[in-house]
Order: structure tokens, then C-alpha cells, then sequence
């Protein structure tokens, strides 16, 4: 196995894409995402990574040359957060409709307004819908290790979908932990190279990305949405792959301390291991509270979640995002849809906290847990959703 | 000139890569553009199009009129895309994944595309120096959308969006000259050129693909729907542009600038405006007015010719 560095996280991030070996990176630099494609920009600097790095002038043009060298057949990476995932969204949605399987980190940052470069997750539940491979990490490793994956399910040909792994901006990007790096026999056994289902080639002249009349539309819809579905297989085999080379097994939902639980805590990102101290915490007074965390937003994985909250009685969802005017954090209502027709369906509250990095901590989530608790004693019919922490 | 005359059809090939079957109106001479450029390049090409009149027209899934390897991302980022894939086939033959074969890479678009929604990514194309070739196909409206006005339509030119009204007429602004914004780039080559010309074109087309870096090739495309002209007078209509000193035929070639085609005395701009519908409601003091800027224009290009 490879060896063990104390690294930033974004400087780990592109030693795993230089380790992937990639053929193009095209990227506009925001901050928390910089370090990124600073780093990557040296590295092709330095000759030891062997790629195009396209300096663009705007993140719709970084999504634009992807489509267009990924769609050559070149291995393709990006690299953006908030506002710049706001500019590119178009073709963020036309990149996963071509099936074009570029990889994007997205160091996650609220969006403007007002303005913010700290961390939460507007950027990306902006773009739930785009058909895209959607996974959240938690901590350095996973962010390294997610960036091999991501390379490997997404261009996978049964699967020619592009990937963004999530990290939380600076609460990740800009921390340094110890982690583990591959040796390059392990990635080479786990990646191999990219061989596109389509190419545009000279030889081989093809046309992507006609226009869809009435009559076309829907069923090229359709295929889209199976695609995205049924690559849940190939996820799943790649994280297996993974387990066995290097050790670490993820899954699309993840759990801790769920023997006996009553309540568990649902989270994303990396505010998943925060809420396990408070779990801790809560679990030496006794309480019976166990944590879901989600790794797999799209394609959401359904059977996973609902098995691991069986028997459940209440869900404390926490949210980093808002749905102005709607039915709270775009997670809770996920959760609240895919429990819906279950027999018996946990009750679930919704906090909506850490907002462009407001710090919230242990004591904060059991302080979650204790209205939480209070509320279901005196039976209250309670809030769709509460925005935590504010001040009054 | 003349021997081409004669031998005109035996020296363009006969092989199309933008196919008939399209569904361009009657007397598009964008299509015929397009159809002249697909000749030029033949099919070791790589063709970023943006959307508009030749991406409906010619890719209707599960159609397609495209002989050689063809994509559509968007509206205005035909410049970055064409940019991606030539960086991706560059790291890939680099790498020894992908053999050379000396590939053209083009970004097409047409004026809305190239001077108002795309011009940032194809500034920042040409820019970065990427080895690519850019045709503007310049309609001088936003056609595919119904005639409504863009930075390229002509002063004077009623459209859905500039419409001539009571209190205007048309138009109210000067054509944006796009290929001297190519030119301020600093990159190897511009030139303009008419589907009225079609030798001009091609010949144009193939320097500006040899030529190593960007080059940015724009062409004065007829159309008789949103011009308001009979569909059999498109090919004149693009003569007189050239010979009133419209739109002149020149390119410019490491910054030197040579008239292709000097039509000697200029013919009075009224006989270009006046077939055109769209610009049926000038008064002779507007049609003055047109005829003084494009005098002052053709003379201000032809002291560069002579730098």
C-alpha cells in the first residue's frame, strides 16, 4: 500500500489526479477551490503531469472545452465551486445529457447573495437535477480516494456519465490531515485507461448533440435517467474494487451506532463527523441516537436508505442549504419523499444550519437532538423545517 | 479570374460534407457557406457548431447532414469547444494515445453566436492560441429565432427586434466590426469572404486551416427570409454587398491586410439597400447617411491594405 503524508486536502486531490493521469484540465480559478488547480498547474509546469491545463476565461467555458475534449476521448477534469458551478450550470446539464464522463471536485461554498466564500451546500443542491454522478466526501482520504473512483465509474462504458465529488470548501480544501496515498500499481489496477463508447475522430465521424424534436425528446430523456440509475451497479462494484485494493469500503449510505437507535442524525459532507462526537456523546448519557450519512446523492440510493433507517423512529435531517419559500432543506425533502411509502414512516425534523461556515459544533447538534426530543414528548405538530442558530 | 469561369465546377470536389437533405430555407446562402466550407476542409475536421440556423437545420435526431465528426454544446460556446477538443487530441497524440493526422479543428457559429452571446469564449480561444479555426456566419440577425436584432445587423435594418416604427427606423446602431475585434487578437489570420465568391471562400478556408494557431474566418452569409428578399437573388445580393463596399473581401495575414478582391470604384450603396425589404423604409437622407460610413470604412480599410 502507499504511504501515509500529512497534505492539504486539495494538494491530495491533485496528486490523485495526477496519479489518474489526466489528459486535460480546464479550470477558472474560485476560491476555496484554488489550491486545486494551483497545484495542478504546477505539476504540468513541472513536467510530472502530462496535460493540457486550459486556463479559461470563465467556468462556462471550463465546462465548455471539457465537453469538447472529453468528447475526443482525452481524460477530462474540472475543478469549481458556488458561483462558478452557477455560470457553468448550462452546459453542467448538456455535459451528462452527452454522457461525457468529465470529472469535477467541487469545493463546496454557498451561493451569493450575500456574498460568501465559506462553506455549504447551495452550490450543489443548485444543480440536483443536472445528471450528474453526485457523491459527498468527508474527509481528506475519501476525497482522494473519490477522485480515482470518480475517474473509474465515470467512464466506465457501461456507465458515461460525469462524476462531481463534493468537498466541503476550506472546512476540507484548506485542511491538512494524514492520509494515504495509492502506489501507482494499485491505480493502474483500479483505473484503467479511458476508452470512450464514442469519439469524435476524422475516422469514425459521428454528430452528438443534435436537437431533439417532440417526438424524440422524452424517450432520449428517458435513456438518460436509466443511465444514471443503473449505474448504481457499477458504483457499487467500483467501491467493493476499492475496499479490496486499499482497505476502505464505502457505501451509498453509511451509518454509525444504529444498534438500538430511535433517532438518527442524516448528514452529508464532512459535518459527518461531527455529528458522530455528538452521537458519542449523546450515546454515553444513554441515548439511544445513531447517524445516517449519505455518500451517494444521485443516483439516490433508495433501497440503501430505507434499510438503514428501518425501525427508526424519528430522522433529525441537517440541511446546509435552503429552499426559499419551500418545504425546508432540499435534503429533508429527498428523505421525506423516499420514506414516503414506507409502512411505518419515521417522523422526521429538519435543521437547517451551517450557512456559509457558521461554525456549528458538537453542542450544537445535541442541542438539535434535545428539542428534537422535547418536541416529540409533548407531541407538537413541529415546524417543517428550522433555521438553527440564529440570532435574534 | 477566368479560367475558373470556365473550370469552375472541376475544381471544388464533388464529395459533400454537409449533405442536401438539410432543412435551411429556400436560398440559404449560410447553408451554401457552410456546404463551401465543409468542402474546403474535408474530412480529417473536427466541427464544433453553435446553436442556431445550421445546428436545427442540420441535426434533427436521429438525423444528421454531417459527413465528418460533429458536436453541439450550446449557444455561445462553440470557440471553448472546439478549444477542448483540440487540447484533448493534442494531450492524446503527445501521449501516444492518438496517431497525428493534422486535424482542423472548428468552432462555428453564426453573427448572435460570434459577436454577442459567444464573443468572450471565443476571445479567450484565440487568446490562448489554441490551433483552431473559427467561421462566423454572419446573417446579420438572429434568424433561427424569428429576425430579431443583433450587434451585427446593419444600421437601418428593420427586424422583429429593431423594428421601424413611427419613431425609428430600424437599426439604431452600426454594425459591430467583428473581424477587426479577430485582428486586435493578434493571431495569424482573418479574413472575410461571401458565399457570392465561392472560390475567394474556399481558398480563405484553406489558408486559415494550414496556418498554425487561431484564425478566424468571417462570412458575410445571405438571408432571404430575414433580409425580405426574393430566394433566387441571394447570390446577387451578396455581389452587390461586395461591390458597393459593404462588406469588402480582404484578409489579413500577420497583421498585413490585403484586399482579395478590389472592385475599383465602389457602386452606390442604394443599389444594395433598395432590393432588400428590410431596409424598405429608408428615407435618401438615412440611405445618405449609410453611404458616408461605408465610403469612410472601405477608404479607413483601404490605407491599411497599403501599411
Amino acid at each position: 500500500m502507499g504511504e501515509r503524508v500529512g497534505i492539504e486536502v486539495s494538494l491530495a486531490a491533485s496528486e490523485a489526479i495526477k496519479m489518474a493521469n489526466v489528459d486535460v484540465v480546464a479550470a477558472y480559478p474560485i476560491t476555496p477551490q484554488t489550491h486545486i488547480v494551483e497545484h495542478l498547474s504546477q505539476l504540468v509546469a513541472d513536467g510530472e503531469l502530462d496535460a493540457e491545463f486550459i486556463p479559461v476565461e470563465s467556468e462556462h467555458s471550463a465546462m465548455s472545452v471539457c465537453c469538447g475534449s472529453s468528447a475526443v476521448g482525452a481524460r477530462t477534469f474540472t475543478c469549481t465551486s458556488s458561483q462558478g458551478l452557477a455560470l457553468m450550470n448550462e452546459i453542467v446539464f448538456i455535459a451528462a445529457s452527452l454522457r461525457l464522463p468529465i470529472v469535477m471536485l467541487l469545493a463546496n461554498r454557498s451561493l451569493s447573495g450575500p456574498l460568501s466564500i465559506w462553506n455549504d451546500h447551495s452550490d450543489v443542491m443548485s444543480i440536483r437535477d443536472c445528471g450528474w454522478i453526485q457523491v459527498f466526501a468527508e474527509n481528506g482520504q475519501e476525497v482522494f480516494d473519490h477522485v480515482l473512483f470518480a475517474f473509474r465509474v465515470a467512464e466506465d462504458a457501461k456507465v458515461s456519465l460525469p462524476v462531481i465529488v463534493n468537498i466541503d470548501g476550506f472546512v476540507l480544501t484548506h485542511m491538512i490531515e494524514p492520509l494515504e496515498f495509492w502506489d501507482e500499481d494499485t491505480v493502474k489496477k483500479y483505473l484503467p485507461d479511458f476508452k470512450p463508447v464514442n469519439q469524435l475522430h476524422p475516422d469514425k465521424p459521428i454528430t452528438m448533440g443534435a436537437f431533439g424534436m417532440p417526438i424524440i425528446f422524452t424517450e432520449a430523456k428517458k435513456a438518460q435517467d436509466e443511465a444514471l440509475i443503473k449505474s448504481k451497479t457499477e458504483i457499487l462494484k467500483a467501491w467493493k474494487e476499492l475496499g479490496d485494493l486499499v482497505g476502505r469500503y464505502y457505501q451509498p449510505v453509511e451509518t454509525n451506532h444504529l444498534e438500538g437507535a430511535d433517532t438518527v442524525f442524516l448528514t452529508m459532507g464532512s459535518i459527518g463527523e461531527t455529528v458522530s462526537l455528538a452521537v458519542n456523546e449523546l450515546r454515553s448519557r444513554g441515548k439511544a441516537v445513531g447517524q445516517v450519512k449519505l455518500r451517494l446523492w444521485r443516483p439516490f440510493p433508495f433501497e440503501e436508505l430505507r434499510e438503514a433507517v428501518k425501525g427508526v423512529k424519528r430522522i433529525i435531517v441537517i440541511d446546509r442549504a435552503i429552499s426559499f419559500g419551500g418545504p425546508g432543506g432540499p435534503v429533508a425533502s429527498e428523505i421525506r419523499a423516499a420514506l414516503y411509502k414506507e409502512r411505518t414512516m419515521p417522523a422526521i425534523t429538519n435543521f437547517i444550519c451551517g450557512l456559509a461556515g457558521r461554525d456549528v459544533t458538537p453542542d450544537d447538534y445535541i442541542k438539535m437532538y434535545e428539542k428534537t426530543e422535547k418536541m416529540t414528548k409533548k407531541k407538537v405538530r413541529e415546524e417543517d423545517y428550522i433555521i438553527y442558530g440564529v440570532r435574534e | 479570374m477566368e479560367p475558373l469561369n470556365v473550370y469552375a465546377s472541376r475544381l471544388i470536389t464533388k464529395k459533400e460534407y454537409f449533405t442536401p437533405g438539410h432543412r435551411a430555407c429556400q436560398g440559404c446562402a449560410e447553408a451554401l457557406a457552410v456546404r463551401l466550407v465543409a468542402k474546403a476542409l474535408g474530412k480529417n475536421v473536427v466541427v464544433a457548431s453553435a446553436t442556431g440556423c445550421m445546428e436545427i437545420v442540420s441535426s434533427p435526431l436521429p438525423f444528421t447532414n454531417w459527413e465528418v465528426p460533429w458536436i453541439h454544446v450550446a449557444f455561445e460556446n462553440a470557440a471553448a469547444v472546439a478549444s477542448g477538443a483540440e487540447a484533448g487530441t493534442k494531450a492524446l497524440i503527445r501521449k501516444g494515445k492518438l496517431t497525428d493526422k493534422g486535424t482542423v479543428f472548428l468552432g462555428m457559429g453564426g453573427d448572435g453566436a460570434t459577436s454577442d452571446i459567444g464573443l468572450q469564449a471565443l476571445s479567450g480561444a484565440f487568446e490562448r492560441g489554441h490551433n483552431f479555426l473559427y467561421v462566423c456566419y454572419d446573417n446579420e440577425a438572429y434568424m433561427n429565432t424569428g429576425i430579431q436584432r443583433s450587434s451585427a445587423t446593419p444600421f437601418g435594418a428593420a427586424t422583429t427586434t429593431s423594428p421601424a416604427g413611427k419613431l425609428t427606423s430600424g437599426q439604431i446602431t452600426w454594425k459591430k466590426n467583428m473581424p477587426e475585434i479577430a485582428v486586435a487578437h493578434n493571431i495569424p489570420y482573418v479574413a472575410t469572404a461571401c458565399s457570392s465568391y465561392p472560390f475567394d471562400l474556399i481558398k480563405k478556408v484553406e489558408k486559415a486551416a494550414r496556418i498554425q494557431g487561431p484564425a478566424y474566418v468571417h462570412i458575410l452569409s445571405i438571408c432571404p427570409t430575414g433580409w425580405r428578399l426574393p430566394p433566387d437573388k441571394a447570390i446577387w445580393i451578396g455581389r452587390l454587398a461586395v461591390e458597393t463596399g459593404v462588406f469588402p473581401l480582404y484578409e489579413v495575414e500577420h497583421g498585413k491586410y490585403r484586399l482579395t478582391l478590389d472592385v475599383g470604384e465602389l457602386r452606390p450603396v442604394k443599389e444594395y439597400l433598395k432590393p432588400q425589404g428590410r431596409f424598405r423604409h429608408l428615407t435618401d437622407e438615412l440611405v445618405e447617411d449609410i453611404q458616408k460610413r461605408v465610403r469612410e470604412e472601405y477608404n479607413k480599410l483601404k490605407i491599411k491594405t497599403t501599411l
